[in-house]
This record gives C-alpha cells, structure tokens and sequence, in this order.
C-alpha cells in the first residue's frame, strides 16, 4: 500500500495505545491520529486523586522529548476510574 | 549550566509569569495564532472577555526551552494564572466547558469590570528578551 510506505517514518494510534497502556499499569487508552496529531482518551484508576496537570504530566511522561518532535501534538482527555 | 543568556530568559520568563495574573505562552500571536491548538486557547479566553497577557514562543528557541524546563510542560501553549500553570488546550478547554475556568479567572456571570480594572494596572511592558502583548 503507497499510504503505508509513506508512512514508515509516522508514528501509529497503536503504539502510542501500547506505550501508554504498558507504563501505566491498569489504564486503557483510545488514540486515534495521522501519524503526526494525536487524540487519546485515557482512563485508570493511576489518575485518581491527580491535579489536572498531574494526569496529563504522568501521561507526558511516558513520552518525554519525543512529544513536540516525533509526535507532533497529543490532546488527552483523561478519567480516572476507580482502584479495581 | 550557567550560560548567561539561558538565565537571563529563564528569568525573564519568570518575570513575565509573575508580573502578568494572567498569561498565555503560544505559538504565533493572539491575532495570527500559528497553531490550532494556540489558536483554540487565545479563542476561549477571548470569548471570556478574560485580558491575559501572551507571549509568542516561535522568535527564539530558547523560550520554549526554558518555559518547558521551569514548568516541565513539555508543549505549547501554557497557560498561567496568578503564577501558577493550569494547563495546555485540553486542559483549558476542559476547564472552560465545566466553568471551572470562568472561576479561575473570575469572569463568572460577566461580572467581569472589578477584576478587569485590577488585572489592568500591571500592564506595563519592559524591553526584554521577550516580547509581551498585553491584550489588557
């Protein structure tokens, strides 16, 4: 497929889901995207009791310098859910 | 590091944050957003008739850089108030659909003119690394 050649250098919705699932544990994430923007909605009971900024920083974090850079922009809406 | 040029934007930046109750660092101006997400930002608060001071990141990469170093927010835009980040878009959007922002910035009801007369009187620029539009 042409759209996949292109696409060697891009990131993918399903590595993102991935990292973010795998280093916060209990969470589970939907992320769509082009490769380039991303939209992730994130829930786990690892958000509870987080500032706003918190949430977002513990999730930032899972990506460090390549936010800005190899993933352009990730918009997040993030629900903590209750400890299971 | 001690380069000198790196603290003297940190600590004009610092400045800037506690100098202005309310300021949006972004890319681009509030009237050329070069952004979406920036753009979006500068649309909330101007829809709350909120004045807020901004402050473009894209003339000089240090900016970002140490904006992101002293908040460690790693994207832009950055909202502060009252010296403190709130956030990036998400965040600010959030906030603003659940009139947590009206509150924060006391524009609830458009009852606005105390707080806008209060957040005037620190309207004053200084030539510095960094250039300040105040929408005040």
């Amino acid at each position: 497929m042409a759209l996949a050649t292109l696409g060697v250098m891009s990131v993918s919705p399903d590595e993102l889901k991935g990292r973010i699932e795998s280093a916060i544990p209990g969470t589970r994430a939907a992320v769509s995207g082009d490769g380039h923007h991303f939209e992730a909605v994130v829930e786990g009971p690892a958000f509870a009791g987080l500032s706003r900024i918190a949430q977002h920083k513990l999730v930032y974090d899972v990506f460090g310098a390549e936010l800005g850079d190899r993933i352009h922009a990730l918009s997040l809406k993030i629900t903590a859910t209750e400890d299971q | 590091m001690s380069d000198p040029s790196t603290n003297q934007m940190r600590e004009a930046i610092k400045s800037a944050i506690a100098e202005n109750p309310v300021i949006l660092f972004m890319k681009g101006t509030p009237d050329a957003p070069a952004c979406g997400f920036s753009a979006r930002t500068v649309a909330v608060l101007e829809s709350l008739e909120a004045p807020f001071a901004a402050v473009n990141v894209l003339p000089d990469p240090a900016i970002r850089q140490e904006l992101s170093a002293l908040s460690g927010w790693p994207t832009i835009p950055q909202l502060f108030v009252d010296g403190e980040l709130v956030g990036g878009c998400d965040i600010v959007m959030e906030m603003y659909e659940g009139g947590e922002l009206q509150k924060l910035l006391g524009v609830e009801a458009g009852a606005s003119d105390a707080a806008a007369a209060g957040h005037a009187a620190s309207g004053a620029t200084e030539p510095a690394p960094l250039t300040i539009e105040n929408l005040l």
